[in-house]
């Protein structure tokens, strides 16, 4: 039933306007860590998400500050969506103590568990099984927190997608299996690579109410996100999700992008950017003005240039601490 | 005081524990109705039901990476291997995320996660169900481990793993799991970081891992009728390990061997050697002279397994050899 403040049926104003902003946060962001990577000012590894922005954003948008998200070596969208500033973010890749893992991450593990990231890892699939004992975590606990785990098509060719799904079926856990199709496993092509290419297929293989979708449509994603977080929450078990997407940059900054996809393809994917996708829907729709987007635009950029000069700005770690916290307790001996 | 078995002092501690804090769960396979193939959770199923005594599929690495995560969030998961050998098909979440997360959030997450499952060789288990693999995750920053050897010990130091905020790794020689001991009644935790004294003494010192304290305990029985007096000092846990009972006891008799039923090449006996020379060397009459089985997988049959083991005699035959030098 639409009301005055939705500019699209069941979607809010203020909620269609804050998908539009956090997937612009994202994409300013990696923007900025793209040209800091350049600069030298990136000290390892660094993969945007720059093109699938609309995954984490419309996932994102139903989970509650104590609901969780484990992901992936290409998780800044994830954390940036979950409620990380771009300062932190910034920072820990920088190196600096100020990041979110206090400069032990770098781009691959950030940790943010005040916001409900738990972390991002650079190796691939773990993700899934974690989140799957976050889900088990929170029923055993009584409570009605969700898990979600975000992955790439990568991980659906490794056990660990195999093992996470059917034990979060077989218990009916209170998990969403995110998977973002981006159609190359780092560079090797998923169809490639895949005896059954369709992942929502192997979802429904082990049980689990499997969804595909257009990931770059913000709409399609939040809809489906929020069925499945809506049933997770009640208690009815995990969801699949695919969403067929596209990194529109190199699989890692500086690595060369050439030999497996063609400057056509990527351009096809780039006319289909999700932020501006969203951008036509909204004024389309009638009830939101260029001006509107443009302050944000520009509020956003205004952020992400503020969260660049912290990070730069930002001390170092202390190299005394570079053991601190292995153990829990401390050390008796030895 | 009463007695009781290795397994049956552990599960009494486990069922503490249980009884104690709804967030300790138990998951592997056959744990629940059937109540482990070692009776490490007999009677368990009945008191606490299905979600806190979770019967798993065959899936090893699965189930650890669940209990990761759950361990992250709020449960104190205990994961029941059976034999440790099956642990390895989760090696990857275990070294890359299990004893790295702490490090990783800078402490904000915990991972009170207990790790259990029966090592050694003996009846025969051969390749697969015979492995000692307490080396490798003593070399791994985050994890403890705890290698008890008498039934007091294994309800103690369980009871203190589970409680324990950082990864235990907990493993149960296969021959000791019917052996009887003294075991107390109640709230009994053995802290980890602490060597015991097995048996006192002033000749030689003995550091026995496992099973082999109780080889060398009855070695140190033998020579005490040729007069020989050999102290037998049990670590009880490898990280951390008590290095100051060691060298206390080193200090005192000059004399140092260690005997540990798994491989020598970077083990525990190479580290403790490493240590004791390093901080005991003024100490030391002779050599240290370290005592491991054969560096090969565990052959079946009967001859060749007692091949590869060393047993009371191969004890024996290395303190005469240090006492001697």
């Amino acid at each position: 039933m639409a009301t005055v403040s939705e500019v699209i049926p069941g979607l809010a104003r203020e909620r269609a306007l804050a998908l539009y902003r956090e997937m612009l946060v994202i994409r300013r962001t990696e923007d900025a860590l793209a040209r800091a990577h350049a600069a030298g000012l990136v000290h390892g590894a660094c993969h945007t998400y720059v093109g699938e922005e609309a995954v984490a954003v419309g996932v994102s948008a139903h989970l509650r500050p104590d609901d969780t998200v484990l992901s992936t070596h290409r998780g800044h969208g994830h954390a940036l969506a979950k409620g990380m500033s771009p300062h932190a973010l910034m920072a820990e890749l920088f190196g600096r103590v100020t990041g979110c893992s206090h400069g032990r991450g770098g781009s691959m593990h950030l940790f943010a568990p005040e916001v409900g990231l738990l972390g991002t890892s650079g190796i691939v699939g773990p993700s899934i099984l974690m989140a799957t004992g976050a889900g088990y975590s929170y029923r055993l606990l009584g409570t009605d927190r969700v898990s979600v785990a975000f992955f790439g098509d990568g991980a659906v060719n490794n056990g660990a997608f195999h093992e996470g799904l059917n034990l979060a079926a077989i218990w009916r856990l209170p998990v969403l299996f995110v998977c973002e199709n981006n159609l190359y496993a780092t560079e090797v092509p998923f169809e490639t690579v895949a005896g059954n290419p369709d992942v929502a297929a192997r979802g429904v293989a082990y049980g689990l109410p499997s969804v595909r979708l257009d990931g770059n449509d913000v709409l399609a994603v939040h809809e489906a996100a929020g069925e499945a977080v809506r049933r997770a929450r009640r208690g009815e078990g995990p969801t699949l999700l695919e969403c067929r997407t596209y990194r529109t940059r190199a699989h890692s900054e500086g690595m060369r992008d050439a030999g497996y996809r063609t400057r056509d393809e990527v351009e096809a994917w780039k006319a289909r950017c999700p932020i501006a996708r969203w951008r036509d829907r909204l004024l389309g729709a009638g009830g939101v003005a260029p001006s509107d987007l443009d302050r944000i635009d520009q509020e956003v950029a205004a952020l992400v240039r503020e969260a660049a000069k912290f990070a730069e700005a930002s001390p170092w770690p202390d190299p005394s601490t570079a053991t601190r916290n292995v153990y829990t307790e401390p050390r008796e001996t030895g | 005081m009463r007695e009781l078995t290795f397994t049956e002092a552990a599960r009494e501690g486990l069922a503490e524990e249980m009884a104690r804090d709804p967030s300790v769960f138990v998951v592997g396979e056959g744990i629940g109705t059937r109540g482990g193939n070692f009776n490490t959770t007999a009677g368990l199923f009945e008191r606490h039901g299905a979600e806190r005594l979770r019967d798993t599929p065959i899936t090893e690495r699965g189930f650890t990476g669940l209990c990761t995560g759950a361990a992250m969030t709020g449960a104190r998961p205990v994961v029941d291997y059976m034999f440790f050998d099956f642990a390895l098909d989760a090696l990857g979440e275990l070294l890359n995320q299990t004893s790295k997360i702490q490090y990783m959030s800078d402490g904000r997450l915990r991972m009170p996660i207990v790790l259990r499952g029966c090592v050694g060789v003996g009846h025969s288990a051969a390749t697969h169900h015979s492995g000692s693999y307490y080396p490798i995750f003593t070399n791994i920053p985050g994890f403890r481990v705890a290698v008890p050897t008498t039934p007091a010990d294994a309800k103690g130091l369980l009871k203190t793993a589970i409680r324990s905020d950082d990864p235990v790794v907990f493993m149960e020689h296969r021959a000791l799991l019917q052996t009887r001991g003294p075991v107390p009644d109640g709230d009994y935790l053995v802290p980890f970081g602490r060597a015991a004294v097995a048996r006192a003494g002033s000749d030689v010192t003995v550091v026995g891992v496992a099973v082999m304290v109780q080889r060398a305990v009855a070695a140190a029985e033998v020579l005490a009728r040729e007069g020989a007096s050999i102290e037998v000092i049990d670590p009880r846990t490898l990280a951390p390990l008590d290095l100051d009972t060691i060298l206390e006891s080193v200090h005192k008799t000059g004399r140092l061997l260690i005997a540990d039923e798994s491989y020598g090449p970077c083990g525990i006996g190479a580290e403790i050697a490493a240590q004791v020379a390093d901080r005991g060397f003024d100490d030391l009459d002779a050599p240290i002279r370290r005592l491991n089985g054969l560096h090969t997988p565990i052959p079946y049959s009967p001859p060749l397994e007692k091949a590869v083991a060393p047993d009371v005699e191969a004890v024996l035959r290395a303190i005469r050899d240090l006492r001697a030098e």
